[in-house]
């Protein structure tokens, strides 16, 4: 048994670089599903949830750097709900209180699963990963960090220190459909965030697609269709809008949903979302 | 390399009692822990994937499904189980809630809601049906249909509040 309780972020760089084989552990709902169904037999694990600057989120700028492991709960009910509010929609809707308190951010990120609710908002607000390692640091985009179903581009020596979130002045939106209000695995997902200042839309889908994806032809074709002084859009554009979302998944049939039903209910959920944000008007 | 991080027994600290874990395999989660090495049954073993709050306890003040911890990484807090929750043998405020409302049926569930209860009504000691639903929403129970379990938690709320002082207005 080898087992290590990491103090400092140093103390993990210098950890993997000694053993790049040793386990990464962060909150554990995910890890210890797996160990508990035989399916991960781990050998050498860095806990990691006890280093105080990962458990940290700060000002930085137009955009706020949370720690990887900040918890669902702190972006949930802390002053981060009301600085991103989109991420703290998406962390509300994962599993329960107790899973929440104690699932973090980077543990998101870091299982890379299509479901990952946070992963839809990250993307769409063009967020940056800091990857450290012995070697120093680097920034990667949510598309670049996530490769595929639960595939990151994480070396060995790496892991996840810092998630920089641009902040907009915009309404935000997170929807997500499941069977029920808790402990619900995404059947489809969507972010919406909406920048006033540069006038513009993003769309990210979560559970429609392997790696994490934008929906960038719906984002260009609403353009045209919006009033950001009186936040309308016409209501002319909404079959349309709703066909590119659509059109942007690429989902698969599994035991939680048909793909014909995701592609659907992930359209129903853009043209939702946007008729939150702007008021639908008739241009007669 | 710090030796004590290497070994393989650790100490746990449950319900202010220090314990020597040993004998460990370092994928075991405190669940397993509390039930089968420390004798201390009230933490319900079910689907060991936090899915159903049967086996929910206090880590450093803040709750958690003991089967999502792996016991190793519990060293060093302060767990408090379902064992801890009254000083003697009588019943705090919610476990006689939960007879008086008849939130019991039978009674796996039961330990994981009282934790869960006693701490949400810490936190929110008047909360409306639809947070105490939120506060509930990770323990699963298979037979009350939960609507005797929301009045237990309404009730404990009310005694609460008229306890200090607060107006009964629902008379």
């Amino acid at each position: 048994m080898e087992f290590h309780i990491a103090s400092s972020t140093e103390e993990i760089c210098s950890l993997l670089a000694e053993d790049p084989t040793r386990e990464i552990l962060a909150g554990g709902t995910d890890f210890m599903v797996e160990v508990n169904f035989r399916q991960k037999d781990p050998s050498a694990v860095i806990a990691i949830d006890r280093v105080p600057e990962l458990k940290q989120w700060r000002h930085d700028g137009d955009a706020v750097s949370i720690g990887s492991c900040v918890t669902y709960r702190e972006i949930e009910r802390g002053p981060l709900s009301t600085i991103v509010p989109a991420l703290a929609q998406s962390a509300r809707t994962v599993g329960s209180p107790q899973i929440r308190n104690i699932a973090t951010i980077g543990g998101n990120l870091g299982t890379a699963s299509p479901a990952g609710d946070m992963i839809p908002v990250l993307l769409a607000l063009d967020a940056r990963v800091t990857i450290r390692s012995i070697n120093g640091s680097r920034d990667v985009a949510i598309d670049d960090l996530i490769t595929g179903v639960k595939e990151t581009s994480l070396a060995d020596n790496e892991f996840i220190e810092v998630i920089k979130v641009p902040i907009l002045k915009g309404p935000q939106e997170f929807l997500k459909v499941g069977p029920r209000n808790a402990m619900v695995i995404s059947i489809a997902s969507l972010a919406m965030v909406t920048d006033p200042e540069q006038t513009t839309v993003a769309i990210a889908l979560g559970s429609v697609t392997a790696a994490p994806s934008r929906a960038r032809e719906a984002e260009e074709y609403i353009q045209g269709f919006l009033d950001w002084d009186a936040m309308t859009v016409s209501s002319s554009a909404l079959p349309d809008f709703r066909r590119l979302v659509a059109e942007a998944s690429s989902p698969i049939n599994d035991h939680r949903s048909s793909a014909a039903y995701r592609t659907h209910a992930v359209g129903v959920l853009g043209q939702r979302a946007l008729l939150r944000i702007f008021e639908s008007r008739d241009d007669g | 390399m710090d030796k004590d991080k290497r070994s393989t027994g650790y100490s746990l600290s449950v319900n202010d009692t220090s314990h020597e874990i040993s004998k460990s395999w370092l994928g075991e989660s405190l669940l397993y822990v509390l039930r089968e090495k420390l004798g201390l049954y009230g933490s319900k073993n079910a689907c060991e994937q936090g899915e159903c709050g049967s086996c929910s306890v206090l880590m450093d003040g803040v709750l958690v499904c003991s089967c999502l911890v792996l016991a190793a990484n519990a060293t060093g807090r302060d767990i408090k189980t379902i064992e801890s929750i009254s000083d003697d043998d009588s019943l705090t405020d919610v476990q006689k809630a939960f007879v008086d409302a008849g939130a019991i049926q039978c009674g796996f569930c039961t330990p994981g809601l009282l934790i869960t209860i006693h701490d949400f009504l810490e936190t929110n000691p008047e909360p409306n049906v639809l947070e105490i639903r939120e506060a509930i929403s990770g323990n699963l129970c298979r037979c009350t249909g939960y609507g005797r379990i929301v009045e237990a938690v309404q009730i404990v709320s009310k005694q609460k509040s008229v306890g200090q002082g607060g107006s009964d207005d629902s008379s």
